[in-house]
């Protein structure tokens, strides 16, 4: 099968890395936690030391080395680029190679002890057995996300859906046939918890006139795997993605989820051509809404009276990836919104996959700053474009004590469509 | 390893969570900017000027030498615990304490951030001026013990020039202050500014009484290009003979150049072989005249191109070439040795003709950037460790770089200090007499060697 890279193929990468200590500056978990193993230059100092059998994992390594968000703050930073995330989450996976999926958890453990997951679903339901999750099937990434018996007391999450979005909706929306096919890969965040953004997805690119297949056996993108070092989960839900979105062409394969949008176009690449080829074709939802003129369109209808001040938060999954004007082109278009820039927009809410459920009170410190800029921008809503960023923007709104709504971009693309 | 009841003391003075001794712990706090690695006995996290005494008592009792670091950041290892011992770091005193707006003060901890002390003060519309490249991740009490520069300081002077005081533990762990809030104070020696400098050898500093400006109003941001490097210079020396002090001028020379824009597609006409990027500031009305004049004093100097930004964004376009230097030398060959010889502003042109004799006679690339308007060079000299023969050359290189600049009355360091990485270099510029002096001085207040031993003077 495919394999992610290892970490002895970031030697390259790593030796780039001369200590300067920039990366000291934008690190949000360094930010919250003084300490030189938490910040991008220890780990990658770390991950050389592993190379070179100067330190084992275990003990402190392990910790620090659990503790980052992969957000990518300390790349777009760095003189010399170096794709921290990209080690750190190299180095996870030869942990867990090494000692097993201990700091992950019985239930994550039996997942990957498994070569079949599909077939591990039933086997790990007693595992799972969690009134929270039962309605989610064992390979979902929300599992490493939220692993139940570590999920920590006072965090908010919002409700699960009674049904599925997949199980909603049919499986091709035909449009306009002079107009492009795009399938959509919904995700985990959107299938099961907000599926109102996959409705709403549906809405606009129904409005543009884009068919819309959505396969039915597309699976999780593997992202929170990655967070957990659980590379042959990842490699396993790749393959799984692959069969089910090259079943029928399509000229694009749409996300709404910053994470999903990585995990295509960023981390299954890593696998080989077959997968680079697919990563091309994954594009942001409001990339694309932008190239079919969309933006122009919203901008061309009349100024509500009554607008509501909107901010937006960059996902670190697209910000990394450069997707950061296309979606304030939409937002500002809008016409029942103001759109207010915030201070730190770009810098991470603080979930980092799996992060959040291991560092939950550290996830809370980072995700603290954010909402007080967010309060400071005198905004009632913040837009983004990734449900684990909404979940982890409310928490900490809701923490602050706030009354401000985080919110899918879509959601406020729809309710200015005009009625048809 | 520390014996266990010297680790026992040492977690009865910071607590068991400020106390690291794991592999990961010591490899995290062995290393600084310079690259080079020395592996701690232990890692101390203290939060007090008392726990700070306590420690070095400790150490001296325990003859444990201690190494004091604020980011980690600096180019010359005077944070490298390069014996072993204690590595003691100010991450945690990270409070600005005061900001006195009536009497244009601050007093701050060591560990608090250049840029975050900055910014806090600008929002009052006060001014810290020191800008060290580092500043977005430098500590203050690091840019002091260090005595930091920066683009600014040709208008404002350097770190020392705006510390009146200091809370310091000395190397037998007596806690002292030096100077204090008042403009003026001639009360015996001045042990603020020797301090500032000292690079951690003679105390601890754990408190930083800072003098501010009010913050100038607005800054204009000019790029000139110039078809040769003596032109640039000379166009230095021109606007400063007029009377007018830049903020700064930075300059970048024809190697530089095509170093950024082999890296970066920048956009500068071939013709171009150095630049400045200069940027006035002050009363908004006063800069668009004192750019215009620069404009005009420089014009014959065989400009090939300017460029004045009118908004604080075209401004930040004019900076970004200059912070691309950094990473667009990599590409040149993969280790550099960046060394910040000064030498005075009217010898810029021939320090830099030396240079290019000095690249051409050992057949490595040399490239020059950094602070004209103080005489202050980045010379860069860029080499491939892995290539046999390489490290040696560049080592012979750098000897007569140092040479060239003290022969022009220069000093082989600006700003970056000694540390490890200049000190067998130290009698080419300092006389046996005067490194006698200050050995005495530190052997006399540091009895056991205690504090950060081995720097600026190799032992």
């Amino acid at each position: 099968m495919a394999k992610l890279k290892d970490l002895e193929d970031y030697q390259e990468e790593i030796n780039q890395c001369v200590k300067c200590g920039a990366c000291r500056a934008h690190c949000p978990v360094f930010a919250a936690e003084k300490r030189e193993g938490r910040v991008a230059r220890g780990k990658v100092a770390l991950c050389q030391a592993l190379l070179t059998g100067e330190v084992k994992a275990e003990g402190k390594v392990l910790e620090d080395l659990s503790q980052c968000l992969l957000c990518g703050s300390c790349e777009a930073q760095c003189p010399n680029k170096v794709p921290t995330d990209e080690i750190v989450a190299a180095a996870r996976r030869r942990i867990v190679e090494e000692r097993g999926l201990t700091t992950v958890g019985a239930a994550v453990a039996a997942l990957l002890s498994r070569p079949r997951l599909m077939n591990l679903a039933a086997k790990t339901s007693g595992a799972l057995s969690n009134l929270l999750f039962k309605k989610i099937p064992a390979q979902s990434g929300l599992h490493l996300r939220f692993p139940a018996p570590y999920l920590e007391g006072g965090r908010t999450l919002p409700p699960l859906t009674a049904k599925p979005f997949r199980e909603r909706v049919p499986e091709v929306i035909p449009g306009d046939p002079d107009r492009p096919t795009v399938a959509f890969f919904t995700g985990c965040g959107i299938n099961y918890m907000y599926p109102e953004i996959g409705e709403a997805l549906l809405k606009v690119l129904k409005f543009i006139g884009v068919t819309v297949i959505i396969p039915k056996d597309q699976v999780c993108c593997g992202l929170p795997a990655v967070s957990a070092g659980a590379g042959a989960t990842v490699e396993a839900l790749a393959a799984e993605n692959l069969r089910a979105l090259s079943r029928t062409p399509v000229d694009q394969i749409v996300t709404a989820c910053a994470s999903c949008s990585a995990g295509l176009g960023k981390i299954h690449p890593q696998m080989g051509e077959e997968y680079a080829a697919q990563g091309k074709k994954c594009i942001d939802i409001f990339v694309f809404l932008v190239q079919q003129g969309l933006a122009e369109k919203l901008a061309a209808l009349p100024k509500a009276a009554q607008r509501t001040k909107v901010t937006w938060h960059d996902p670190c999954h697209l910000r990394t990836r450069g997707i950061t004007k296309e979606p304030r082109q939409i937002l500002a278009s809008l016409p029942q919104v103001d759109f207010v820039e915030m201070a730190g927009a770009a810098s991470c809410c603080g979930l980092g996959g799996t992060y959040s459920v291991y560092h939950y009170q550290h996830s809370k410190k980072i995700g603290a700053r954010k909402a007080v800029n967010i309060k400071e921008s005198g905004a009632e809503l913040v837009a983004t474009d990734c449900p684990g960023c909404i979940m982890q923007l409310q928490d900490s709104i809701n923490h602050l004590g706030e009354q401000a709504r985080a919110v899918h971009l879509l959601e406020l693309v729809v309710a200015a469509l005009p009625a048809e | 390893m520390l014996e266990p009841r010297i680790l026992k003391t040492l977690i009865s003075i910071v607590g068991k969570e400020q106390v690291a001794t794991e592999p990961a712990d010591l490899l995290c706090y062995s290393y600084d900017a310079t690259q080079q690695s020395f592996l701690p006995e232990v890692v101390v996290h203290p939060a007090t000027a008392a726990e700070i005494a306590a420690i070095i008592k400790l150490a001296n009792a325990e003859l444990i030498p201690v190494f004091p670091r604020g980011a980690g950041s600096g180019f010359s290892g005077g944070s490298l615990p390069t014996k072993g011992g204690i590595v003691l770091t100010t991450e945690r005193m990270d409070r600005i304490l005061q900001i006195d707006e009536e009497n244009l003060i601050a007093v701050v901890e060591p560990g608090v951030v250049t840029e975050q002390f900055q910014l806090a003060v600008e929002k009052v519309g006060l001014f810290y001026p020191p800008d060290p490249a580092s500043l977005k991740f430098s500590t203050l009490g690091g840019n002091v013990a260090e005595c930091a520069g920066g683009p600014r300081c040709v208008k404002y002077g350097v770190t020392k020039d705006y510390i009146l005081g200091l809370e310091v533990i000395t190397p037998t762990g007596d806690i002292i202050t030096t100077g204090g809030p008042t403009m003026k104070g001639v009360v015996g020696y001045d042990l603020t500014k020797l301090l500032c400098g000292s690079e951690g050898t003679l105390g601890i500093i754990s408190k930083i009484v800072i003098k501010l400006l009010p913050l100038p109003e607005a800054k204009k941001t000019m790029l000139v290009m110039f078809d040769s490097i003596d032109g640039a210079a000379q166009a230095v020396s021109a606007i400063i003979r007029h009377k007018i002090i830049p903020t700064t001028l930075e300059f970048m020379d024809g190697r530089t150049i095509d170093c950024v824009r082999q890296a970066t597609g920048l956009d500068v006409p071939l013709a171009a072989r150095a630049l400045l990027i200069i940027e006035v500031d002050g009363d908004r009305d006063l800069l668009d005249k004192q750019a215009a004049k620069i404009a005009e004093i420089i014009r014959p100097l065989g400009v090939v191109e300017t460029r004045i930004a009118t908004t604080p964004a075209e401004s930040e376009a004019l900076w970004q070439i200059r912070r691309s230097v950094s990473a667009s030398l990599r590409k040149v060959n993969p280790d550099k040795f960046n060394e910040d010889i000064c030498v005075p502003r009217s010898k810029l042109p021939e320090m830099i003709r030396k240079i290019d004799v000095i690249a051409e006679k050992f057949s490595i690339p040399i490239v020059n950037f950094g602070h004209a308007g103080d005489g202050n060079i980045h010379v860069n000299i860029m080499i491939d460790k892995k290539v046999p023969g390489e490290l040696e050359k560049a080592h012979h290189a750098i000897e007569e770089v140092f040479k060239g600049a003290l022969d022009l009355g220069g000093t082989m360091s600006g700003e970056h200090g000694v540390g490890i990485a200049k000190a067998p270099y130290i009698p080419l510029e300092i006389t046996p007499q005067a490194a006698l002096y200050m050995k005495t001085l530190k052997k006399s207040l540091d009895p056991n060697n205690i504090l950060n031993p081995g720097k600026i003077f190799l032992d």
